[in-house]
């Protein structure tokens, strides 16, 4: 193994403006996963065979074979941000998702059925693909039983909206490899979090802050903030309570399926503030923080914002300069808010005042707008390129919910959902138990753009876009250019065939004529750059020499 | 549907006030006509892109845990 980082030290380059909207932040998106023609199908197989179709795909596309494993040696589930690390005998086995991939998947399948997984699986040698990493620097995986995309790392959240929406694109790109198959039967991905049933999948983000912020201090700044984020990025759900039984309409999907304020687990209690602490990057300096409360968005709209207010307000947190108020018990508060559409409803404060989602919401953005006119990010010409729109979009999207919701509607996904819902129950006279409207939620995040009932108001324009199809499409196989991801993603696409698996922390080469693994580090989120590594992978189109000069060994073995 | 009865019917007259938002969208006096047009064209061609049988399909997916 050897220790090189690709890209040399670079100064003033490796650090991103402060005190705004940018920041190394990425998604992830577990998809639910329907097939209507084998109802009783195991949902870990079909979720394998969504990953197998995609590596179909990009078997086609590249000639090297663009698919390799993950690489699961940084992976460490079980620390725990406040500074301890729960026992691997007191873990959930769902949180145990640092295990080897096949053992992994095919241990959740056998614990669904292992008749199914016996009759399904066809794979002579056993060993599924249940893990990607992409050209474009993302991961393509079974998780527990739903496909999962992670994004690759980016800067802004102008960036997130394009490199989530992509993931949305291989998920079709899979659908659609499955439906020509006469031999297996077509699967249904949905962009949503939950089957209203009692369960939910989720939709995580991930922020990279420094490690020198303590802890407390983000569960103190973020909940409130958390607790009424919602809506202006809520995806809307039909029924109330977390199998759905009660009938009415909700801002959030997820809202109902929190238990608690603090916690690591992710698919059981789940806490507002996840203390998962899994850098995936130098660990004394960086800590990832895994937001576990989102909604899974296809509103580009909701979707920058809500990245890019979060990042805000990481930064106020980073700066000291959090708003100080405290909800009084935040789970409580978090469903009232989603409960409450006409937005209207308030939380009370543990200093005794009550006050709306949207006013806690202004609050943020008065003191997120404040500081970046400080530090200087916010200026429209001379700013970082981001955080200015981010305030304007945030400023106005709070005043159109107030005053103009018909134009709310056009960026906020509750909203939109809420508009179309509210057009079925005038026209139809269905009260919200009715199946149509169900359907119509359900349908909403179908990702199918002939089926998804999302896409057929973009394509009326009736939602607004952030980023052209164009920006997405080429995102579906380019890696941002200003993170590691651009290192990760051109390795494997450039020299799949020599790359014997990845993760975000590192690259591992299997070179023809070199005794041993190469194992390249990337535990710098903002170094591996097109800048610093452009170049390199320009001069060289074969494995060999360009781990020989980016590794500095004699070149050949 | 039918089936779900609710234990909670006080619930439902405070919490969940879609009858409040439910107008569809107010806008000014002259387009109102070609709005409400527009939602009628929307619902008309949602109702082909639906699937057929909206109760069954909404009860058949069921998901598995997740995160």
């Amino acid at each position: 193994m050897t220790s090189a980082v690709p890209g040399r030290p670079a100064g003033a380059s490796g650090a991103l403006p402060a005190g705004g909207a940018m920041r190394v932040m990425g998604s992830e998106t577990e998809y639910g996963i329907h097939a209507p023609s084998a109802p009783g199908a195991n949902a870990t197989m079909m979720s394998a065979r969504v990953i197998q179709a995609y590596a179909q795909v990009t078997r086609q596309r590249a000639a090297g074979g663009a698919e390799t494993r993950w690489d699961y040696t940084d992976e460490e589930p079980l620390h725990d941000a406040r500074g301890w690390t729960l026992e691997r005998s007191q873990a959930e086995p769902a949180q145990l998702t640092d295990q080897p991939p096949v053992l992994d998947a095919e241990a959740v399948a056998l614990a669904y059925g292992r008749q199914e997984l016996e009759s399904d699986g066809e794979d002579e040698s056993g060993t599924l693909l249940m893990n990607m990493v992409l050209g474009n620097g993302a991961r393509l995986y079974v998780d527990h039983a739903h496909p999962e995309y992670s994004s690759p790392e980016v800067t802004n959240p102008r960036a997130a909206v394009a490199w989530d929406a992509a993931g949305d694109l291989v998920a079709l790109a899979a659908v659609r490899r499955l439906a020509a198959d006469p031999e297996l039967p077509p699967v249904n991905l949905y962009k949503n979090n939950t089957d209203n049933k009692s369960v939910s999948y989720g939709s995580h983000e991930n922020y990279l802050m420094p490690r020198s912020v303590p802890f407390g201090d983000i569960v103190r700044g973020l909940t409130p903030f958390f607790v009424t984020r919602q809506i202006i990025c809520g995806a809307g759900r039909v029924g109330m309570k977390q199998d759905g039984s009660r009938p009415g309409y909700q801002i959030s999907q997820r809202a109902d399926f929190f238990e608690t304020e603090v916690g690591l687990e992710t698919t059981i209690r789940r806490p507002i503030i996840n203390t998962r602490d899994e850098p995936h990057a130098t660990a004394d300096k960086y800590r990832r923080l895994h937001v576990i409360i989102g909604d899974a968005n296809l509103s580009q709209a909701s979707n920058f914002l809500k990245f890019g207010t979060t990042a805000m307000v990481l930064s106020l947190i980073e700066a000291g300069l959090a708003p100080r108020l405290e909800v009084h018990e935040p789970v409580a508060a978090l469903q009232a808010v989603s409960h409450d559409t006409s937005l209207t409803a308030t939380v009370r404060l543990l200093d005794g005042r009550r006050i709306t989602a949207l006013d806690l919401q202004w609050i943020y953005y008065e003191a997120a707008a404040k500081h970046a006119q400080d530090t200087g990010v916010a200026d429209a010409v001379d700013g970082d390129g981001h955080t200015h729109e981010v305030l304007e979009r945030w400023s106005a999207t709070l005043t159109e919910l107030a005053g103009d919701r018909a134009a709310a509607a056009t960026s906020v996904e509750w909203l939109a959902k809420l508009s179309l819902l509210d057009g079925y129950r005038e026209r139809d006279g269905l009260d919200w138990g009715h199946a149509r409207l169900g359907l119509v939620d359900l349908q909403w995040a179908d990702i199918r753009p002939e089926k998804g009932l999302y896409y057929r108001l973009l394509a009326r324009d009736r939602m607004q876009r952030i980023v052209d199809d164009a920006v997405i499409q080429r995102a579906v196989t380019e890696p941002p250019s200003d993170t590691r991801a651009f290192f990760r993603g051109r390795c494997v696409s450039r020299f799949g065939a020599d790359v014997v698996g990845a993760s975000w922390d590192s690259v591992i080469f299997d070179v023809p004529g070199r005794g041993r693994l190469q194992r390249v580090p990337t535990r710098e989120p903002l170094r591996g750059t097109e800048a610093l590594t452009g170049g390199l992978f320009a001069r060289h189109r074969e494995a060999g020499p360009f781990l020989a000069e980016l590794l500095g060994l004699p070149p050949g073995s | 549907m039918a089936g779900q009865e609710q234990q909670q019917p006080q619930s439902r007259d405070t919490e969940v006030d879609e009858d409040v938002p439910a107008a569809p969208p107010a806008p000014a006096e002259g387009q109102a006509s070609a709005a409400t047009q527009g939602v009628d064209d929307l619902l008309d061609e949602i109702d082909g892109v639906l699937e057929s049988n909206a109760e069954e399909f909404v009860r058949a997916f069921v998901q598995k845990g997740g995160q």
